[in-house]
């Protein structure tokens, strides 16, 4: 190998490992049961699961048929269309919690109306977190999931329909178990992204332990006033992390891959 | 169960505009070269593909497409077997023979049972659990033959069905096909670039290039009278467009041919390389066609060597590998070649 690219790499890998190693190495292990075992701590972390999986499935349903929309269809403008659902990818985080309020916040174009005439207000909730999570994360699923459609070889959808299958059908039966390991790997990106997402949620959702702190506000706020809680709390981020990874790689990417 | 279908359809920078008729049990071979349109007229008769102007008409009564109607492809009694099998990888051999069924409203049970019995036919019995990245090349394509069957469509489209396998396997699925697509009885449509295939096959050939017709009949007559360069070639023919007069014909590119029955007018002459003679001396005797020529290019070819000559009238002499030797030929040797009247075809244009 040259060195011109050994060398870089090598950097590149010190630079993306050193941090987890430290984290590993200053984390104060006699501490982690007690520090565990404090409330709010689990509240925190299953809220951070299930609006992360929330998120993920709407992702999932919402996001699979626009990433065919996408790669598919010939409609006019789908380089726009794409160019637009792609934003929030690059978008900073809290410029989109700002946006959600502005949108579905208690006076937003939406929420307005919402609030005035069902009495429902979604920011400061742990719906908010939801939908700020859901915002920051779907685009990574479509481009994943547009990715492999557009890889997937569009003549098996030829042969369905030449064997009698409409549109619909050939998507469920032939289309979408080929790209099912596109699927799997957009929706562990996607989920990655919702469970450590910050800025958006706490523009958007805030900072209500309980309600609206997810693992990431809990490790900020922990930072700030016992940082050897937020140790503690980043090193269980870490975990859930890699042990989805690790499971989903053996289940369906490593498998998918192959095939 | 008949096919007719005049499909005219623009593809980037290739007009096609073919128009054709296939009766029932009749299997009809679109023979030509790639990039012809071959794919692109499938396509549309499968209704993948919604033709600018034409029409296709089943049975003489269902019209699939016409100035007013597209049928879509899921809607029309179809099989289609393509090149490189597209079975369903993520379904194993026996779901994807019985997915036109299922497809088509049945349930998965009897798709299943009215599949078995297709796989028995094309010798897969046993093999209906595997998944397709199990199968052999032949076994993939005899699995796909089936699925396209299943549901006795009255139109069967073959995209170059054989193209895919190596040359053995390509012989016995070759068989197998003939002997299917006898038993079928809808109206089969081949398209292939080899002639071999639209030989064994077909029960008339027509011959597409540059997306027109320019020949069609029956196998033996595309074969023995080819009428352009491309089919010559297939067939192994050397083609020499000419003028006809008595027993003479003046060739368009030069010079002169002897054949052995009255020709008039413009007239393809037909030369086939084994019945081309070379020599490193004007042969005295008989023969009336006599050329000096250069050999520019020697292929070995099988037993012969196919030796490529520039001159007045260009030509392709197969000579054996032992008389090649004994000549000592080598590119850009001088020798003069010889055919005899009566080994000449001439046919008019």
């Amino acid at each position: 190998m040259p060195a011109p690219l050994l060398v870089p790499a090598l950097l590149a890998v010190a630079f993306l490992v050193l941090p987890l190693l430290g984290l590993v190495i200053r984390a104060p292990w006699s501490q982690i049961g007690p520090q565990l075992a404090r409330p709010g701590v689990g509240e925190a972390l299953r809220l951070s699961l299930v609006s992360a999986t929330l998120a993920t499935l709407i992702s999932l349903v919402l996001g699979v048929p626009l990433a065919w929309v996408l790669a598919r269809s010939r409609i006019r403008g789908r380089s726009v269309l794409r160019a637009l659902v792609t934003v929030p990818l690059v978008l900073p985080p809290v410029v989109g919690g700002v946006a959600l309020f502005l949108v579905i916040g208690r006076t937003g174009i939406l929420g307005g109306p919402l609030y005035a005439h069902l009495g429902v207000t979604v920011p400061f909730t742990t719906t908010a977190v939801v939908i700020a999570e859901t915002f920051v994360a779907m685009p990574f699923l479509v481009i994943s999931v547009e990715g492999a459609l557009r890889a997937a070889d569009a003549r098996f959808e030829d042969a369905a329909a030449t064997l009698g299958a409409d549109r619909w059908t050939t998507f469920r039966r032939v289309t979408l178990p080929l790209v099912a390991p596109g699927i799997a790997a957009g929706a562990v990106l996607c989920w990655a992204r919702a469970l450590g997402e910050f800025g958006a949620t706490i523009t958007f959702a805030g900072n209500f332990p309980g309600r609206t702190q997810t693992m990431p506000l809990a490790v900020y706020l922990a930072l700030q006033r016992d940082p050897e809680a937020a140790i503690v709390l980043s090193l269980v981020l870490l975990a859930v992390s890699l042990a989805t990874l690790l499971l989903l790689r053996d289940r369906w990417l490593g498998r998918g891959v192959a095939a | 169960m008949s096919l007719r279908a005049h499909v005219v359809v623009q593809r980037g920078s290739l007009a096609v505009d073919v128009e054709f008729a296939v009766a029932d049990g009749e299997v009809l071979a679109v023979l030509g070269p790639n990039g012809a349109g071959k794919s692109t007229l499938l396509r549309v008769l499968a209704g993948l593909l919604p033709p600018d102007v034409g029409q296709v008409v089943v049975d003489g009564e269902q019209t699939w497409d016409s100035a007013e109607r597209h049928v879509p492809a899921h809607q029309r009694s179809l099989g289609m077997v393509f090149q490189d099998h597209l079975l369903f990888p993520h379904l194993s051999v026996t779901e994807n023979v019985a997915f036109g069924l299922r497809s088509r409203g049945a349930r998965r049970a009897a798709a299943r049972a009215a599949a078995a019995p297709w796989l028995e036919r094309v010798g897969l019995t046993g093999l209906g659990d595997r998944r397709p990245g199990e199968l052999s090349g032949g076994q993939a394509q005899r699995a796909a033959l089936a699925r396209a069957l299943v549901g006795d469509p009255r139109v069967l489209l073959l995209d170059e069905p054989l193209s895919a396998l190596d040359a053995r396997t390509r012989l016995t699925v070759r068989a197998e096909l003939h002997r299917h697509l006898a038993d079928y009885a809808g109206s089969a449509v081949l398209v292939t670039h080899d002639p071999i295939d639209a030989m064994a096959l077909a029960d008339r050939v027509v011959v597409v290039e540059d997306g027109r017709v320019v020949q069609a009949g029956t196998p033996a007559e595309v074969a023995r009278r080819p009428r352009t360069d491309y089919v010559a070639r297939l067939v192994g023919l050397v083609l020499l467009p000419g003028t006809g007069s008595g027993q003479q014909v003046a060739l368009d590119g030069g010079g002169a041919v002897a054949v052995a029955e009255d020709a008039a007018g413009p007239v393809f002459v037909a030369v086939r390389p084994e019945s081309v003679a070379l020599y490193l001396e004007r042969p005295a005797g008989s023969p009336r066609n006599v050329w000096p020529a250069r050999l520019v290019a020697a292929t070995p070819h099988g037993s012969v060597v196919r030796c490529d000559l520039a001159g007045e009238v260009p030509l392709t002499a197969d000579v054996t590998a032992t008389s090649f030797a004994e000549l000592g030929l080598a590119p850009g040797a001088a020798v003069w070649a010889s055919v005899k009247a009566s080994e000449v075809a001439v046919y008019t244009r």
